[in-house]
């Protein structure tokens, strides 16, 4: 009677070992590669290793973790199914956010649209792929080229696809500057490259950069309301920045809670890895969109500045056109070095992060518009 | 025309000019908001009187 007991209990020591099939086996091999672009080439660490991490733990045969009641399913139900971690993440990107240079130089935000083109483009190419409408539509968000606004959007319409599309959009986001670099020297003369453009003053009052946030948000709820929490959240984060009585909150919210948040968020979007819908053809597909995505964006970026360039006889570097995507600050500090790479005195930098910043506030209104346009239409 | 065609030209055109549109009328918000909170001339000292 004794020995059958013992020997079921020792099976619980080789059930998982016995369990692994070869596609936990890839799994494995992609969480480490992610946390090793994390640690070893520093692509994204913050997010990388706990995406790889999750993704290991989650495909031990019975650990577990996503069961019902599992921690890692219990963070998906609670942080993300319920769009609270990208929320929260908004905040703290807000309070770290200075929109001073956008401010400064309001037709800047225009390319924060421009740099947000891809993301409909490819909408159209994913759809000519096969994908459905509504993971058409989450593919094509990787071209925000912001990871909480993918997340949001992801989550509400292929939940199944938040893994690949996940992963994507954090991966490339890592890989804009090697991704822009020779876009932006194929659709540029030398002539364009070196054009130099005056110093910002500083022209806007303590009062504007208090009442912007308040008057952005009623704006967003006006035109486009379900992105209202997304744009929301970014703005009382910025609120609290500029307020300069909220410096714990702000701090905090930039700091600890991104930091906690960024950490579980991590964990559990790694979670959702798990190899039976991640081993998919179409996870392929994903990332050649999402990499589709961001050059196109970044194309579309250049495109508008050279219009811009044209229309105000050559005031603007088309350059940081590249800059109107949300990868910020990365996206300003490569459109900066591609500056000075052409002419050694042409200081891109404080124009093309009003850019970045305007491209942050695209990439929000973007995924609102598209949000809104699909509820109109009714599409589930 | 295919309805997912309809739905991604749609989507594009509609997503494309709705974000340029709503960033060009912040643009504006923005100019507003600057010459309705224009930044205060700094005062004076008297040393430099």
């Amino acid at each position: 009677m004794l020995w059958p007991s013992i020997l079921a209990g020792l099976e619980s020591f080789y059930a998982g070992l016995f369990n692994f099939t070869w596609q936990h086996w890839v799994m494995f091999a992609i969480g480490c590669l992610l946390m090793y672009l994390g640690i070893a080439k520093g692509f994204e660490p913050l997010l990388l290793v706990p995406i790889g991490f999750g993704a290991i733990l989650t495909n031990i045969p019975f650990s577990g973790v996503m069961e019902e009641h599992g921690f890692l399913r219990v963070l998906l139900e609670g942080g993300i199914l319920t769009e609270l971690f990208p929320l929260l993440i908004f905040v703290g990107i807000g309070a770290l956010t200075d929109l001073g240079p956008l401010l400064e130089n309001p037709r800047i935000f225009l390319f924060g649209a421009a740099g947000q083109f891809g993301i409909f483009l490819t909408l159209l190419l994913a759809l000519a792929l096969g994908f459905t409408k509504l993971e058409a539509l989450s593919i094509g968000i990787i071209g925000a080229c912001d990871g909480p606004t993918a997340i949001f959007v992801t989550t509400n319409y292929a939940p199944q696809l938040l893994g690949s599309i996940s992963v994507a959009a954090y991966s490339y986001m890592s890989l804009v500057p090697l991704i822009q670099p020779p876009i932006m020297r194929a659709l540029t003369t030398q002539r364009e490259k070196q054009i130099m453009m005056p110093t910002v003053k500083h022209s806007v009052s303590k009062t504007t950069k208090l009442v912007f946030p308040i008057a952005v948000t009623a704006f967003t709820a006006i035109i486009a309301p379900l992105g209202a929490s997304l744009m929301g959240m970014f703005m009382f984060g910025n609120l609290m920045r500029e307020s300069g009585v909220m410096d714990r909150l702000a701090k905090a919210s930039s700091n600890e809670l991104a930091n906690i948040v960024t950490l579980l968020l991590g964990l559990t979007i790694g979670a959702t890895m798990q190899a039976e819908q991640f081993l998919r053809l179409q996870t392929l597909g994903i990332f050649a969109l999402g990499f589709v995505a961001i050059s196109l964006d970044t194309v579309m970026g250049v495109l508008f500045g050279k219009l811009m360039c044209f229309l105000t006889g050559g005031k603007v570097n088309p350059l940081i056109g590249a800059a109107g995507i949300s990868a910020l600050p990365m996206a300003a500090r490569v459109v900066q070095s591609e500056g000075l790479r052409y002419n050694k005195k042409n200081h891109l930098l404080m124009h093309a992060m009003g850019a970045n910043t305007g491209g942050q506030l695209g990439s929000i209104m973007a995924a609102a518009i598209m949000l809104s346009i699909v509820n109109a239409l009714g599409i589930q | 025309m295919s309805e997912n065609l309809a739905f991604g030209l749609t989507l594009t055109i509609v997503g494309m000019g709705g974000t340029m549109l709503s960033l060009w009328l912040l643009s504006l918000l923005t100019t507003a908001l600057k010459k309705l909170f224009p930044v205060e001339p700094k005062k004076s000292t008297g040393a430099e009187k």
